[in-house]
């Protein structure tokens, strides 16, 4: 109970203090937006596909899987300026638990994950995307295993390495193979071989495909339960290693 | 109230390949009383901090005991958490919050229920005089506002000893005087207070009782009154061009009326018996030897010359 307590009194403050900079909501919003409007329209002709429908049906759950990831990556950023603040070694002298410090900052970036794929969602209704409600949920299950895993390990190496300039060209060499070879921009149903064996070990390629099915309404399909177990495992080891770092962090 | 034997730690750093240990804290013994300001003084990099985090559980000792408030740093640090109450040097307060808002999840994560830290951070804020900021952003307050909300959120709690890493650093006169005036107020409550400081005047004229720390070690303590008396006498600064000052040094140290002697770039300071009749027989010395003397002062012996008795360093001159 006291872990529920101590979780849900950071949450509160990182909500408070994310609700107060409401800039930060319309820029999370503005660049997918910018996806939906100037780049989907190439897909139609491009993935060979009948109707508009069926081309946002295959690009939005990618580009949401590409906002978890990446929105994810980078809340380290915020961390490094708390951590310099003093903020997180006043947290550490208090008898609250260390696995809260992560989890209210990473349920933070959840729920600020999910509110963004929602309004995307909405908006791409509009452009003809047609999910299931049941569905589409299972979807958000899977974007936010993929945020708290994400956001976790961004926390990890900022406690790790303690400053912008280290972190910021980590994480950009992290997600870029990784966004190239999840086949979150085209499917990787186009790719040579080679290229797919390779992608076969990226656990976010297994993690687009799960949420496209799911798009697509193909719930039976495997690659729904595997891309949510292996982001289940991922998310946990994640959240393991982090509060450990939190547990023994220096200054 | 705290109690160390052998506390000691040290760090590696790197440089290259090569691995350097730095012994920050070599066996630290201190004995604080209950409701007593103590104060750790010592130049920057003496391993005050290091201490000061290893007892407030930030940073884990590599070897030594301790005991805070009845409670076992190395066997039951959960437990010291809850009894002590830590500033750090660098202040912990975040630009967008208001101090109400601080000072409410701070004594929230110490398990104290909302209606409770409500009351507390308004009792906290009215105490430091911070009501009429309380609702305000910390980004808009001055440094001395901004230093006593950081101190309210080490208290809030009500903790039996609070540290407080130099607490008055980079403060102007004013509000360091304020600042002494909250520290004493803590203690007059029944608190310990635990401080580290670099500032002489602050050791001397804030703390009950201080241990002089230099190079991870503590090398005297006592009250501020107990360690001066150790230098009898009284100390003479005699202040010279800088090229004059080995000849001067040979001159006095050989004159029967000097007891000590210690050389720095612009002067020498004598520890003497009785500085008024010491004066006349310094300068007829130098005199003599067509020594010229830019400057001389008479002073009761000052916590400076107790560091520079233990140490063979001036602590002004960090």
């Amino acid at each position: 109970m006291k872990l529920l307590r101590d979780i849900s009194l950071i949450f509160d403050r990182q909500l408070k203090l994310l609700l107060r900079n409401p800039v930060w909501i319309l820029v999370g919003v503005f660049q997918p937006v910018m996806y939906l409007l100037l780049f989907a329209p190439l897909l139609k002709p491009a993935l060979q596909v009948q109707t508009n429908a069926e081309a946002y049906e295959i690009f939005v759950p990618g580009l949401l899987v590409l906002l978890a990831i990446f929105g994810g990556l980078f809340q380290g950023f915020g961390l490094i300026a708390e951590l310099r603040a003093g903020i997180i070694e006043r947290s550490r002298v208090t008898p609250v638990s260390r696995v809260a410090l992560l989890l209210g900052r990473s349920l933070r970036d959840v729920v600020s994950l999910i509110s963004q794929a929602i309004i995307i969602t909405l908006l791409a209704l509009l452009f003809d995307l047609r999910v299931y409600l049941g569905y589409l949920l299972l979807a958000y299950l899977m974007l936010a295993l993929i945020s708290l895993m994400t956001s976790a390990v961004s926390y990890g190496v900022a406690l790790a390495v303690k400053s912008e300039d280290v972190l910021a060209p980590l994480m950009n060499t992290v997600a870029q193979p990784v966004l190239l070879l999840s086949g979150i921009l085209l499917p990787l149903s186009f790719a040579p071989r080679w290229l797919q064996l390779v992608a076969d070990w990226n656990p976010f390629s297994w993690a687009v495909n799960g949420t496209r099915a799911l798009f697509r309404g193909d719930l039976g399909a495997d690659a729904v339960w595997q891309g949510l177990l292996i982001m289940a495992v991922l998310a946990v080891l994640a959240v393991t290693w982090a509060s450990r770092l939190f547990a023994r962090s220096v200054r | 109230m705290i109690e160390t034997r052998g506390l000691r730690k040290s760090f590696t750093s790197r440089q290259g390949r090569d691995k350097k240990v730095v012994e920050a804290v070599r066996s630290v013994d201190l004995d604080v009383a209950e409701g007593e300001i103590f104060g750790f003084l010592g130049p920057n990099g003496a391993g005050k901090t290091t201490t000061l985090r290893m007892l407030a559980t930030l940073i884990v000792p590599d070897g030594g005991t301790a005991t805070i408030a009845g409670a076992d740093l190395r066997g039951d640090p959960a437990q010291v958490r809850r009894r002590i109450g830590y500033v750090a040097q660098g202040g912990s307060t975040w630009d967008d919050s208001t101090a109400r808002e601080e000072l409410v999840l701070q004594a929230r994560l110490y398990g104290v229920h909302k209606k409770d830290a409500l009351a507390r951070a308004d009792r906290v804020l009215t105490a430091f005089q911070l009501s009429e900021y309380g609702d305000r952003k910390c980004k808009t307050y001055s440094g001395g506002q901004r230093r006593r909300v950081d101190i309210a959120l080490g208290i809030i709690h009500e903790p039996k000893v609070v540290f407080l890493d130099e607490p008055t650093s980079g403060l102007d006169p004013q509000s360091r005087a304020h600042m002494w005036d909250e520290i004493r107020r803590l203690r007059d409550e029944g608190m310990t207070v635990f401080i580290t400081t670099h500032y002489l005047d602050e050791a001397d004229a804030l703390c009950d009782r201080i241990s002089i720390m230099d190079y991870g070690e503590i090398v005297a303590s006592g009250t501020p009154a107990e360690l001066k008396r150790e230098i009898s006498g009284d100390v003479v600064r005699v202040g010279l061009p800088i090229e004059s000052v080995a000849a001067a040094a040979e001159i006095l140290d050989a004159a029967p009326f000097v007891s000590k002697l210690e050389t720095q770039d612009d002067n020498v300071r004598l520890y003497v018996e009785e500085g008024a009749t010491a004066i006349p027989l310094i300068l007829r010395a130098l005199d003599a030897a067509s020594v010229p003397l830019s400057s001389i002062e008479l002073n009761r012996p000052s916590l400076d010359d107790v560091f520079l008795t233990k140490t063979g360093r001036s602590l002004r001159e960090n």
